[in-house]
């Protein structure tokens, strides 16, 4: 099983779910959160007075899946989030060591 | 009853202007005047009490507000709290010797510096006694022009702390305050609109305050509250300097949606500002109040325009800013232009504040917190010094009147001249305000201390000076 984690910008989420769903995903998390990358924030002028510190809003969508999709779920976000402009985000893949289904106490990929 | 106080506008006479005053008395001298109650005007009365309310709208709530939403969460009652006092405290200095020392010129050595005492706590001032206005035998009820100079003498101490907010203990700011006022504010509010009133001038030409009778023009108080404010602004950051943090580090605004109703109240309060100047409800202050607007619309879009050149992105707070530049540029000149060089003035004025605000101050490194230097000093000079053009009767504006004859009459205008007297005026308030301002940081900050310790400013005002905060989530 992996975890994956992307963050995207706020308005590719719709895409993103959908081409998610294409590829047999049934479930997700989403955050909304914020930070930067190399873009290293947004300028903002106050005055005159530049502060280019600022993080960036983003989401976080973490999908967990059996190895066997994982690298097409991995391709589906990245088709669906690219604009090819600076701060389209990131994709982390991480294995994930158990699963558990709380409502029944099935485990693993069942659990999925 | 010579009810001599008065104020601002219209006029500048300069001494040339005493002498054809002097002819006619020789000729025939004029009967001593009384003021009777049948010249007040219920029209008159009931504009100015709203001008006055109007005006205290612009430090509570509006300067608050504006000054609050401009600095960070952690200091923004701090700043509530700052402007809110010192109306209150300025409402009582001006009650308790603002008024005698503002307007009256008896009991005093230097009549044309400072006026008495005599009138100290309004003693003799009553529901029958009147005040002068601009027009021969028009006359107020004496406490309507106290409320409404009273308004001003609280809005410019109030101006003062943008400049070093996020860093002033609050005690020694009140205390500055009343002596600020007592010695910077009065005086020159004295100096520029001290008048006995036009149907008192042609019998005592040489009663009037210093600059008045140079001739200096100030509508509504360019030199008395925008450029007296924004230099002891300028010398109180300086005395106290910079916060820590300063360029190091991000201090941006914490909510600029306050910022935007603080501004957009200010612009309304302005109308009493400006089109009460005139002290009746008549043709100059309707236009007083078109330039008001007019000078206004044209700043906040020439700071727009200009951000859009140099920053690519035009930004609320410089609308905001170019909205107030142009607020404080038109005041001196509100009731002498016209209102398309209203609108020259306005962009102008615009321009050269945000040249201020965004490249002078951060070459220099001065920490004007909030810009008061940068908009309030830098728009009233430019404004101060554009009232000498814009009166002009040539370009449309309303020159001077000579009030010395018996009936006021337009006096011939000269241009140069004109902004000569209003080069002196500015560097009278400058020099003086300036001095003052100095003195009174400096002996403040080696007696009881001006500036919070360290650990107190990080942590900010709010808890510290006043044990609140402004927002608890």
């Amino acid at each position: 099983m992996k975890l994956i984690i992307a963050i995207i910008k706020p308005f590719k989420l719709d895409e993103v779910r959908e081409a998610l769903t294409g590829v047999g995903v049934t479930g997700m998390t989403v955050s909304e959160v914020k930070g930067f990358g190399r873009q290293k924030g947004q300028t903002e002028i106050y005055r005159g007075a530049e502060y280019s510190t600022n993080m960036v809003p983003k989401i976080k969508i973490e999908v967990a899946c059996g190895s066997d999709v994982a690298d097409r779920v991995v391709e589906a976000i990245q088709a669906a989030a690219s604009t090819g402009a600076i701060g389209d985000g990131k994709i982390f893949v991480l294995d994930v060591g158990q699963a558990v289904r709380i409502r029944t106490g099935e485990t693993n990929e069942t659990a999925l | 009853m010579k009810l001599a106080t008065k104020f601002a506008a219209g006029a500048g006479f300069a001494l040339f202007a005493a002498l054809p005053a002097w002819a006619q008395e020789a000729a025939a001298p004029a009967a001593p005047f009384t003021p009777t109650a049948e010249m007040v005007n219920k029209g008159d009365v009931a504009w100015m009490l709203v001008a006055s309310a109007f005006v205290l709208m612009m430090s509570v709530p509006a300067l608050a507000l504006f000054y609050g939403g401009l600095v960070r969460t952690k200091n923004m009652l701090s700043v509530l709290m700052q402007v809110l006092t010192i109306v209150c405290v300025a409402a009582l200095v001006w009650f308790s010797w603002g008024y005698s020392m503002a307007f009256t010129s008896t009991g005093s050595p230097f009549p044309s510096l400072f006026g008495g005492l005599d009138k100290m706590f309004l003693k003799g001032v009553d529901p029958t006694t009147l005040a002068a206005t601009f027009s021969n035998s028009v006359y107020l009820p004496e406490y309507i022009f106290v409320i409404f100079q009273m308004t001003f003498a609280c809005i410019t101490p109030a101006l003062i702390v943008g400049a070093f907010a996020e860093r002033v203990k609050f005690t020694p700011l009140i205390i500055f305050t009343v002596l600020w006022l007592t010695f910077a504010y009065f005086p020159l509010a004295h100096m520029v609109w001290y008048w006995p009133g036009p149907d008192f001038l042609h019998t005592a030409p040489t009663d009037t305050g210093l600059l008045w009778g140079w001739g200096a023009l100030d509508f509504a108080g360019g030199t008395v509250v925008h450029i007296n404010a924004g230099v002891a602004g300028l010398v109180g950051c300086l005395v106290i300097g910079k916060r820590i943090g300063y360029q190091t580090e991000p201090m941006p605004p914490h909510s600029l949606v306050m910022t935007m109703i603080g501004a957009s109240l200010l612009w309304i309060g302005w109308f009493g500002f400006n089109a009460g100047s005139g002290l009746e409800a008549n043709a100059f202050g309707a236009l007083a109040f078109i330039n008001t607007l007019t000078a206004t619309a044209a700043a906040g879009a020439a700071w727009a325009i200009i951000e859009q050149i140099v920053h690519k992105k035009p930004s609320l707070l410089g609308a905001a800013s170019g909205v107030v530049a142009g607020l404080v540029a038109i005041t001196p000149a509100a009731g002498f232009a016209h209102p398309g060089t209203a609108i020259l003035l306005g962009a102008v004025a615009s321009l050269v504040c945000f040249f201020f605000v965004s490249t002078v101050k951060n070459k220099l490194k001065y920490d004007d917190t909030l810009d008061v230097f940068g908009i309030h000093a830098v728009g009233g000079i430019i404004g101060a010094i554009g009232t000498g053009i814009v009166a002009d009767p040539a370009l449309g504006g309303q020159g001077w009147i000579d009030y010395t004859a018996p009936v006021a009459k337009a006096g011939e205008y000269v241009m140069g001249t004109q902004v000569i007297t209003q080069l002196w005026a500015v560097g009278v308030t400058v020099l003086w305000t300036g001095t003052v301002s100095a003195i009174l940081f400096l002996g403040l900050k080696y007696t009881i201390g001006l500036r919070p310790s360290a650990e107190v400013e990080v942590e900010g005002l709010d808890i510290n000076e006043h044990g609140e905060r402004a927002y608890n989530y």
